[in-house]
């Protein structure tokens, strides 16, 4: 025990307690890092608490009766029917899903399951360029494209403008989201699990139907709710292709010109009626619908996408 | 007698069992689906380009660098993009100097300096979810802080920002980014081997020296390439700037004005452009101009990722 309680060499002569001015150093910047970290939360903070002022102020001062039934949604007369908006919300994001999802998850089967890594090269590409068009431009070709050469075709009807030309180009852009999250989830699944199918004498599109498919379910419903919640959010191919500039009525049918949540937002903030810049009652109530709207919107997508991120783990734990 | 029959008529049994059809049709049919989805969405690209390039092209091969370099303005052939490139790169330049190093100090503190605590967990859950909140809503934020709070009510001679400015939209633009800044350098870093760091503390250096001369230059391509492309992100993204007003009209802009004064006075951005253009009532305007200024913007997006590609090859490290 003496022994072991005296080492041979005598520690005190080093020093292990390091550089002074190097250990300032390290906590100045640490202190100034986490400072950084800490930033992003103050922006939460920030978002949350200028929604929340102005969206008070809206709701005390409106008829919250107008607020469903009045079939309109006019900000200068001051009708604020959110149904109008939320309908239109619904049939832009439905149209969307509706394009989005059969050709995101085809094309992600397709480059998860059956392209060669040569082939996967050079076809993955197509939806990285199409995830970095922006909105404004997927929202111009809605309107010169879209509109009369799909949707006039399909509803035989001469406006260019309509909800189902937006939910086209919003379709259009979600797409890549789609087909990169649920790709992400279809390569995760073991090899071991496509070996055991083939190993039973399936084919590969049974392997891919019944057994890769089913296994990546849960990253499929996250590409599918984060895709939801990009087209809900999405604003400027709305605000552009679905026609409605100013005020709405209330409409169930996608070939009619109509609003989004977003593109009420957009309208009410550049544009239409410069309502920032406006006078008087009516004005300072428009000015605070934006923030409820806005309240709203983030209140549907952090819904949305904490649902999705949920599935999202759920995949990254299984495997 | 009869048994090798049997063992034969089993065998035969089995094999033509197993061997199935020569050519699985439905198979091949599902795989040409899948293919054609991916087509589709090349055929959206591929039409898109065209639609844009055969209404631009017209005021680009006439007007030349004219258009570049000429004023907004109420008359058609008068009409450039001069301000709008300006506000464009003014406020990329903003969004680099603002959401590049706190983005990149976040990361760094999450991954290299942040312990595995409730306290980390809130804030990645916080960045994941400021990810996914739509850009018209980091608009409101905008205009209730950076236009009206830090405009208006703090600071000398109305306020920090001066309101409706650029630095406003910048600093509106850079808070968008952020998440993404912070996720992609969050990734870059987390590829960095372990080795490389346990080798650095060998030789007794900080954690600060490890991550300065170790970590960060050996992530650098992988954060380049994040951070550039949410750079090209913020150059197309319209929404938000609508709402802390991105000058919609005609404006003149003083060409004496200093570099800096720029900053601090009205100002407009590309995609505000396309926005202003495509919903005018003139044909010249909503066609071929706004098709114009759309070649112009994704020209400057095209040479940001272009930058983006050409620097990851050249650092990049393969492990």
């Amino acid at each position: 025990m003496a022994n072991l309680s005296t080492p041979a060499i005598p520690l005190t002569g080093i020093d292990l307690s390091g550089d002074r001015r190097r250990l300032h150093r390290e906590r100045r910047v640490r202190v100034l890092l986490a400072g950084a970290g800490l930033s992003s939360l103050l922006i939460s903070v920030a978002i949350v608490a200028s929604l929340i002022g102005k969206s008070i102020s809206f709701l005390t001062n409106v008829d919250l009766a107008t607020l469903w039934t009045t079939d309109k949604w006019a900000p200068r007369i001051g009708q604020f029917d959110l149904a109008t908006l939320f309908m239109g919300s619904l049939l832009v994001t439905g149209v969307a899903m509706l394009i989005a999802t059969p050709l995101g998850l085809g094309a992600a089967i397709y480059l998860a399951e059956y392209a060669r890594p040569r082939v996967r090269r050079v076809l993955k590409p197509i939806l990285e360029v199409l995830a970095g068009i922006p909105s404004i431009v997927l929202g111009f070709f809605a309107v010169a494209w879209i509109g009369p050469n799909v949707v006039e075709n399909i509803f035989s009807q001469a406006d260019a403008f309509s909800l189902a030309a937006a939910g086209i180009g919003v379709g259009i852009l979600v797409t890549p989201l789609v087909a990169s999250v649920s790709e992400d989830a279809m390569r995760a699944v073991p090899h071991s699990l496509r070996e055991a199918s083939y190993g039973l004498g399936a084919r590969k599109i049974t392997t891919v139907t019944r057994v890769v498919f089913p296994a990546s379910i849960s990253g499929v419903v996250a590409a599918l709710m984060l895709a939801a919640s990009r087209a809900i959010g999405e604003t400027m191919i709305v605000a552009l292709a679905a026609g409605a500039f100013g005020e709405a009525k209330y409409t169930t049918n996608v070939a009619d010109v109509g609003m989004t949540v977003t593109a009420a937002m957009a309208s009410l903030a550049g544009g239409t009626d410069q309502v920032a810049g406006g006078s008087g009652t009516g004005a300072g109530q428009a000015f605070n619908s934006l923030f409820f709207l806005g309240l709203l919107l983030f209140g549907v997508t952090l819904v949305l996408n904490m649902i999705g991120d949920v599935f999202v783990r759920r995949i990254r734990e299984k495997y | 007698m009869s048994s090798p029959d049997i063992t034969i008529t089993r065998e035969m049994t089995v094999a033509k069992a197993v061997s199935g059809k020569r050519v699985d049709a439905v198979g091949v049919g599902f795989q040409v689906a899948l293919l054609l989805c991916l087509l589709v969405c090349l055929a959206f690209i591929v039409v898109l380009l065209g639609t844009v390039v055969s209404d631009g092209a017209g005021v680009i091969s006439d007007r030349g660098t004219g258009f570049l370099t000429s004023n907004l303005s109420r008359f058609p052939e008068r009409a450039g993009v001069a301000q709008a490139l300006f506000g464009s790169i003014a406020l990329a330049l903003v969004v680099v100097v603002v959401a590049f190093p706190l983005g990149i100090a976040t990361a760094v503190y999450l991954e290299e300096y942040a312990r595995e605590n409730r306290f980390t967990n809130v804030v990645r859950l916080n960045i994941r979810n400021l990810s996914g909140v739509p850009s018209v809503v980091y608009g409101l934020l905008g205009l209730a802080v950076f236009v009206e709070l830090l405009g208006t009510d703090f600071g000398p001679n109305g306020g920090l920002t001066g309101g409706r400015t650029l630095i406003a939209g910048g600093l509106t633009l850079a808070v968008l980014v952020l998440p993404i800044v912070i996720i992609t350098s969050s990734e870059a870093l987390r590829a960095v081997p372990q080795q490389l760091r346990e080798g650095g503390y060998g030789v007794g250096a900080t954690k600060w020296e490890v991550t300065k001369k170790l970590v960060l230059p050996n992530a650098f391509a992988g954060i380049l390439t994040g951070t550039v492309l949410s750079l090209s992100r913020a150059i197309g993204e319209t929404a938000p700037l609508i709402l802390v007003g991105a000058f919609f009209g005609t404006f003149y802009t003083t060409g004496d004005a200093g570099f800096f004064d720029k900053f601090t006075t009205t100002y407009t951005a590309l995609p505000q452009v396309v926005y202003q253009w495509a919903t005018d009532a003139k044909t010249e305007f909503n066609t071929e101009l706004a098709a114009a200024a759309i070649l112009v913007l994704m020209v400057v997006t095209l040479l940001a990722n272009l930058a983006a590609v050409l620097l990851r090859n050249r650092y990049e490290k393969r492990w």
